[in-house]
């Protein structure tokens, strides 16, 4: 369908390793519409960073794409070379990763790498319109552009991941990655940062994949939130469908052991343990936790069915018209 | 009891490094225990107690009587002086790592010493230690050596004295690799975490702080015995070691010395630099497969 | 009243001129077994506090008492026994564990050194009785090695070891920040459990205002080593009085559809990096609410209503509370706001 501007289909990322065959990612599957925000939440494991480096094809050996498909527009970027691989990361599909401001090269001024990442690209400009670009994009993420002449150091930890959004824009990505891009943030600037790349991707028109454990986060920021388990997707749907009726039984889970305002004292965690990635149990990954297991879920895994507009879910309790 | 053994030996598979490097150390001890049994360590090993420039052979007749009835067997034959080169390589094999050994524990165990204490309690007593290591580590060693042992006489230096001599520097190392892993060790939750178990200071040292030191112990234990096996060779072979007795350095010195080659004798260099090179190439084995040991653990701590 | 734990006056300057803690005083006393969090960003010295607690570390000037007693000049006895009242849960699950040994080592070592238990079989089952606890399987966990065992399952075999030395004050330092959020209400509920059935009065320090709302009772912000509010958790939460608090509040991302975050403004110091130190109140930058006064002194603790201060001249019109004082606030006698559960 022509008004997506990524699908994912059935994206397999698996680890080979000497201790058996790691299914990081598995048979992942969603749209992305044009300027959407989308939240991929999970907790440590569940494949949500991995789906993100499947998208950008940086998966390391290993570890590799073991089938699927990620189209952009149209083109399937699991198939073309490295060479066009390269100049579509960083400036289609731009990636803003985990402690970036540690990745900012501490020897050049921001505008320099902020050029840098138009020139690797191959824009054909003049050295006075990078300088403008530059400037623009600074501006962009609500930083003053005469930080261009400064140095990572002489920067703060917000501004120092703001400078390394405004590198991650500059060549007005069709889509922007974000992996838990204020992890390492105070709350503060936390806010500040994630208000800036919502007015920056509301004005040039981006999407938006934000990739987080942080359940808050998500809720004031994402339209539509997809929820990851032991490198599954269970189930996707708008944010005010997932924290209101959620389907998944991990989902509900989830939103309940949230601490709220008005239920202080009252705690409710999800009974065992995340099991490891070389040995997850048979059928529904999740079946030896969930409360509402039957036995079908330890015999077959669960398909992927749609619940309406934009909401799909991939459990038994909802086949056959539950 | 057999578990165990098959547990070790299918690590040994993998670790194969360590396993050579085990290999050619349990050859060595063999060669040296069983060896002696041969030959009469008082004797053989010394001048003049065979006939001189005998080749290889495993059977020797005097040249005066080319068909005795009693050949005598000099497996790695004889030198010029009259050393019966078998005797030298089993007396002078033990002599070497024993030398190796002993300045190697001695230098282990001032050193550790130091470098625990100065990590663990700091100040100026850190700061002091600190600075001598540094500065006596830029000094090279062998130049430390060549010193201390041509200023006292060759006459009067035996393989224990050289062992001594050699543990003066082979601290040095030893010292600053300790201390460091103990400074970052003592940073660690888990050494919080004793302290609110009620143990103390000495109770840290030895239950928590140790046992985790254990595999970069046995991994300079081996850097060490090294050095001192190197430094012990390149003073004997600079003459500056026993020279009486049948040490592989000192062997290395007489063949220079008595221009062994040019002499066509060719096996009495033979001998001592292929045992040597056995024994180098053990301890680099170990080295590597005591690093693979080491290396999982500190990456399962974090 | 006797004070359990107090902070007299504690400022705490690292090598390099950093100030940790600033001239803070506040106590727990005996008869308030709540849970007290500390809250704060990262640099307000919240860490340095719970360390300054369990005496790991030695203050620039100020003093730390234990039951009344400085804890860095205690007798021996009596430091056997504040080792043995005074514990904690630490952040890192992984790095509270001895590699070299199996994590039976932290359960079997203070059992053996403080004498809890006559026999070996005694020791056994006071062991398994508290993994049981915290919801643990005893034959899952005991003979393993730390890295044999999940984050979650070693982050509550330390909560285990806490239940079973029934320490009379626990130091919990982000005890939840590095485990799964499935496994985060679980974590806290065994606290709670510690606080409300073993009556053990617990120190939360934490950067996460929602869990600290979550568990405790009473709350202290810190902002760059010094005390900007503090009181009962409800009211602090809901109605936050000082500007620094209710820009926190503001930016925090609740998971609740229904309360927007960011309407205020955030003021950025000018300069690239941290403002240099003023003699005022340490949030004057960046605070909305800045007049002279402000840059001038340290504002003193003011008492806007019975349940909170806040150290802001904006209530200058208000009752101050002294320093000394900050413990009775704590007290679960005082409570004005009842809490649910």
């Amino acid at each position: 369908m022509s008004d997506y501007v990524l699908q994912v289909k059935d994206l397999d990322v698996h680890y080979f390793t000497d201790a058996g065959i790691i299914e990081a990612a598995n048979k992942v599957s969603f749209n992305l519409r044009p300027g959407e925000r989308l939240g991929l939440v999970g907790e440590s494991g569940s494949g949500k960073s991995t789906t993100a480096l499947g998208i950008l094809r940086m998966i390391k050996s290993p570890g590799r794409i073991a089938g699927g498909e990620v189209l952009l527009d149209g083109i399937d970027l699991t198939k073309i070379s490295e060479e066009e691989m390269r100049l579509v990361r960083g400036s289609q599909v731009s990636m803003v990763p985990q402690g970036a401001m540690n990745s900012l090269n501490p020897v050049l001024r921001i505008n320099d790498q902020i050029m840098d990442a138009m020139i690797d690209h191959g824009l054909n400009i003049s050295k006075a319109e990078m300088r403008e670009r530059a400037a623009k994009a600074l501006q962009a993420v609500e930083l003053d552009p005469r930080i261009g002449e400064m140095y990572p150091h002489e920067l703060s930890g917000g501004m120092k991941q703001r400078a390394c959004i405004a590198i991650s824009i500059v060549m007005s990505p069709k889509v922007i990655i974000a992996d838990e891009p204020t992890s390492a943030l105070d709350v503060i600037t936390q806010r500040q940062v994630m208000q800036t790349i919502g007015n920056l991707q509301e004005r040039m028109g981006s999407a938006v994949i934000l990739i987080g454990h942080d359940m808050g986060l998500m809720a004031q920021f994402v339209d539509r939130l997809a929820v990851m388990y032991a490198g599954r997707l269970v189930e996707i749907g708008t944010v005010k469908h997932m924290f209101t009726d959620p389907l998944h039984p991990y989902t509900r889970l989830l939103i309940e052991s949230l601490p709220r305002l008005d239920a202080k004292g009252e705690f409710h965690g999800i009974p065992g343990i995340t099991p490891s990635l070389l040995e997850l149990p048979p059928g529904c990954v999740f079946n030896t936790r969930c409360p509402q297991a039957m036995e079908l879920c330890s015999q077959r895994i669960p398909r992927i069915l749609n619940k309406g507009s934009e909401r799909q879910v991939a459990c038994h309790l909802y086949e056959n018209g539950v | 009891m057999m578990s165990r053994l098959f547990l070790y030996w299918r690590y040994i598979r993998r670790n194969w490094t360590l396993g050579i490097g085990l290999g050619i150390l349990i050859f060595l001890i063999l060669f040296t225990l069983i060896g002696s049994f041969y030959i009469d360590p008082a004797v053989d090993p010394y001048p003049l107690a065979a006939p001189a420039n005998v080749p290889p052979t495993l059977a020797y007749c005097p040249l005066s009587q080319p068909d005795c009835e009693e050949p005598v067997a000099y497996p790695f034959g004889t030198d010029a002086q009259g050393r019966d080169l078998f005797a030298v390589a089993i007396t002078g094999t033990w002599m070497t790592i024993r030398i190796g050994l002993f300045a190697g524990l001695i230098g282990i165990a001032f050193g550790t010493f130091l470098g625990f204490t100065s990590a663990f309690y700091g100040g100026l007593y850190d700061a002091t230690i600190r600075w001598m290591v540094d500065v006596l580590l830029t000094v090279p060693g062998l130049l430390i050596l060549v010193v201390i042992a041509s200023s006292l006489g060759s006459n009067s230096v035996t393989i224990d004295g050289m062992a001594l001599i050699i543990a003066l520097i082979a601290w040095r190392g030893p010292a600053r690799v300790i201390r460091s892993q103990v400074l970052s060790m003592r940073e660690r939750p888990y050494v919080m975490m004793a302290r609110l178990n009620g143990m103390g200071s000495i109770g840290i040292i030895f239950y928590e702080l140790i046992p985790n030191l254990l595999p970069y112990l046995g991994a300079t234990l081996v850097e060490a015995v090294t050095g001192a096996i190197f430094a012990s060779m390149g003073l004997a072979a600079l003459g500056l070691g026993p020279l009486r007795e049948p040490a592989l350095g000192v062997t290395i010195y007489w063949v220079i010395n008595q221009s062994a080659f040019l002499r066509g004798l060719w096996w009495w260099a033979a001998v001592p630099i292929t045992i040597v090179a056995l024994i180098f190439v053990m301890l680099f084995m170990i080295s590597i497969g005591l690093d693979e040991i080491a290396n999982p653990r500190v990456r399962r701590a974090e | 009243m006797a004070k359990l734990l107090e902070l007299r006056n504690v400022t705490k300057i690292f090598k390099g001129g950093t100030v940790a803690l600033d001239d803070v005083s506040f106590s727990i006393e005996s008869d308030s077994p709540g849970i007290v969090a500390i809250a704060g960003e990262s640099g307000s010295g919240k860490t340095t506090l719970g360390m300054m607690a369990l005496g790991f570390l030695e203050p620039t000037q100020g003093e730390v008492l234990y039951k009344g007693k400085n804890v860095h000049n205690l007798s021996n006895k009596e430091r056997v026994a504040f080792r043995k009242e005074v514990q904690a849960v630490f952040q890192d699950p992984f790095a509270v564990y001895n590699p070299f040994y199996k994590v039976d080592h932290i359960l079997e070592v203070p059992i053996q050194k403080f004498k809890l238990a006559t026999s070996k079989a005694v020791a056994k089952a006071m062991i398994e009785e508290a993994l049981v606890t915290v919801g643990l399987r005893p034959q899952e966990i005991l003979g393993r090695y730390p890295h044999q065992l999940s984050g979650g399952q070693r982050q509550r075999l330390v909560v285990a070891r806490a239940m079973l030395l029934k320490p009379q004050l626990l130091i919990a330092d982000e005890p939840v920040s590095m485990v799964d959020a499935s496994l985060r209400a679980t974590i806290l509920e065994s606290l709670y459990t510690l606080n409300r059935e073993f009556g053990i009065p617990i120190l939360y320090i934490t950067h996460d205002l929602t869990t600290a709302y979550h568990i405790s009772d009473h709350i202290i912000i810190l902002y760059r080593g010094s005390i900007m509010e503090a009181g009962e958790v409800d009211p602090v939460i809901k109605n936050p009085q000082h500007p620094y608090t209710q820009l926190l509040i503001d930016s925090i991302p609740w998971p609740d559809l229904q309360r927007r975050w960011g309407e205020k403004e955030i003021i950025i110091p000018d300069g690239a990096k941290a403002a240099e130190p003023n003699r005022g109140c340490k949030f004057a930058d960046r605070c909305l609410h800045v007049m002279p006064i402000c840059r001038e002194s340290p504002p003193p603790l003011f008492q806007p209503n019975q349940a909170q201060i806040a150290a802001c001249y904006l209530y200058d019109s208000a009752p101050t509370l002294a320093k000394e004082e900050v413990g009775t606030l704590f007290s679960s006698k005082n409570l004005a706001y009842s809490s649910p559960g």
